[in-house]
């Protein structure tokens, strides 16, 4: 009521006074700069001691279709989303069925679980590949049961897998964490009334558990998208940015870092990150068509 | 009778086969931090002998002095890290709040069309900004620069979004209480609403310092000073160093994990309430 009792200018001053930093760092940090990457995808940089524009027209996106490298980055990111997304999640689904099934101890068991989620990637790629090394855990298993040792890192047919091993893991946890959520909301009446039809465990499951936490896998499906289409710190860990070996790690934003900061050329890599940003919209659109959207 | 004792029987195994499976997914989440740990406690000559024994034969802490002494900015990245993570926590959990109570509270021209912005803004993909940021923060002489590190991020639109769903959902007795009594808007946000709002800017801070914490992508590329370099960038810098001195590294890795793990643990409640708070209010 009396929120209402300030004039009609009071109410805007306030309002603008509650929002000003917003609007002043998303103008500045992220309205700005996505009008300017308009801009310089249509320029041609020049970067020597001050910055230098000449237009090109859409020659940068032209460029893109002529570029191998951009289709053997974009290749290598949708395998690897392809793998990543549907494994973590049926990952996560189990994992946060089993903690809820009335487990001893389910908070220990969740922090456990959740330890790789909140270490630094930085740390979690250098220590799978102290694992993968030739040297490593994994080689020494291998002798130790009789098998022949390999050199995991050097092949370029391991080095993009090695990483989705490793990224399956530690991003899995935190989409249990969010089904653990979703699961304490689907009302118990249901399990017990299917419980009277003589539904077993695994029927309850399929027949209840998946259908109703739908909006959440809907979610997790689209935050695993979003997430893994943006894959960069562990490939740039792992080849020391090359993209190496023979560019098996090489993914789109490691491509766009290239491009600014190897190549130096801004304009095309402001290119490749429209073309990053179009793919994530649209598979979202598209699966938000497959889900039926969201129920909310 | 029978079928009965056979159902229990049944459920048992059941319950001994979830335990078991989750003991083998604790093991396998385990191992990769342990062997870190091990390593980081063995001389080289121990790592590369290639038998796999947890316990090192010969316990040494060689490598945690040697680190310090061999990298002498080891202790300035872990500054660095700490002042850009407190201060980007802060003033996000300022910030962020303060918009959200705007956007679900007060009535201004505009709202629906920076709320409809902000939601907008979620969309767009960090790589698109990328480019340009370096540009603006280059332009602002703050590449290589704390504040270069801390403006950008002092605002984040998915929590600005979360905090406006918390506030929306809020009695608004309180604070019509509190303006009969004179308080000014900012006075009730400062002293009814933000302590009432305790939960979700926990959740909220654990998060943000988290993943400001952990940040890869936004260093890599504006910070290249050495002296200026947060931990993940550190750590990078410093594998490239030592290529193959997995001692150095494990006990490197050890250094820059344990203060995130000390942090997680003893905030672990907020943390996975946060977790649940994005997953479900979206």
């Amino acid at each position: 009521m009396s929120l209402k009792q300030l004039t009609r200018q009071q109410q805007n001053l306030a309002g603008y006074f509650f929002l000003a930093q917003t609007i002043l760092v998303l103008g500045i940090f992220v309205i700005l700069p996505i009008l300017s990457a308009v801009f310089l995808s249509l320029q041609k940089v020049q970067l020597l001691g001050g910055i230098e524009y000449e237009f090109v027209g859409f020659r940068n996106f032209r460029q893109l279709i002529e570029d191998e490298r951009v289709w053997i980055a974009l290749k290598n990111t949708a395998e690897y989303v392809m793998i990543v997304v549907p494994s973590q999640t049926i990952l996560a689904l189990f994992l946060a069925v089993t903690l809820n099934s009335g487990i001893r101890g389910k908070s220990w068991w969740r922090v456990l679980l959740f330890l790789p989620t909140v270490t630094s990637s930085a740390v979690l790629t250098l220590i799978f590949m102290w694992i993968y090394n030739t040297n490593g855990l994994l080689n020494d298993f291998l002798s130790a049961v009789g098998f022949p040792t390999y050199n995991w890192l050097g092949d370029p047919n391991v080095a993009l897998k090695a990483i989705m091993i490793m990224n399956i893991w530690s991003t899995a946890p935190f989409f249990m964490v969010i089904y653990l959520a979703g699961l304490q909301d689907i009302p118990k009446s249901l399990y017990e009334a299917a419980e009277l039809d003589g539904a077993n465990g695994w029927h309850k499951f399929i027949h209840i558990t998946v259908p109703m936490l739908n909006p959440v896998t809907f979610f997790v499906v689209a935050m695993g998208i979003i997430g893994t289409f943006q894959l960069f710190d562990q490939s740039y860990i792992f080849s020391k940015g090359t993209g190496g070996p023979n560019n098996a790690t090489l993914t789109v934003v490691l491509l766009i870092y290239q491009a600014v900061f190897r190549n130096l050329q801004m304009g095309y890599a402001a290119a490749i990150a429209f073309l990053l940003a179009a793919v994530i919209i649209t598979i979202t659109l598209i699966q938000r068509r497959l889900f039926g959207g969201e129920k909310n | 009778m029978n079928i009965r004792l056979n159902k229990i029987n049944s459920l048992v195994w059941l319950k001994i086969l979830l335990y078991l499976a989750l003991a083998l997914y604790a093991i396998i989440t385990l191992i990769p931090f342990l062997w870190a740990l091990s390593a980081s406690f063995k001389p080289l000559a121990e790592i590369v002998a290639g038998k796999p024994n947890f316990l090192p034969n010969n316990f040494t802490l060689d490598n945690y002095k040697q680190i310090f002494i061999e990298e002498p900015l080891f202790l300035r990245w872990f500054f660095n890290s700490v002042i850009i993570a407190i201060s980007v926590t802060i003033l996000n959990l300022l910030f962020n709040s303060m918009a959200g109570y705007a956007l679900a509270r007060l009535k201004f021209r505009g709202r629906r069309f920076w709320f409809f912005l902000i939601l907008a803004v979620l969309a767009v993909p960090i790589q698109v900004t990328l480019i340009p940021t370096f540009l603006i923060l280059k332009t602002f002489g703050w590449l290589n620069s704390y504040q270069g590190m801390i403006i950008p991020n002092m605002v984040n639109a998915t929590f600005i979004f979360m905090m406006r769903q918390f506030f929306v959902n809020f009695p608004k007795e309180l604070e019509e209480a509190a303006a009969l009594d004179g308080l000014t808007t900012f006075g009730i946000f400062r002293h009814i609403v933000l302590p009432l709002a305790k939960p979700a800017l926990a959740a909220q801070a654990v998060f943000i310092f988290m993943s400001s914490w952990n940040n890869f992508l936004l260093p890599v590329v504006i910070l290249f000073d050495p002296e200026m370099f947060t931990l993940p960038l550190g750590l990078n810098s410093f594998k490239g160093q030592y290529i193959s001195y997995w001692n150095y590294i494990m006990a490197a890795s050890m250094v820059f994990t344990l203060p995130a793990l000390a942090i997680y643990a003893f905030f672990n409640r907020y943390f996975i309430q946060s977790v649940s708070f994005t997953g479900t209010k979206q």
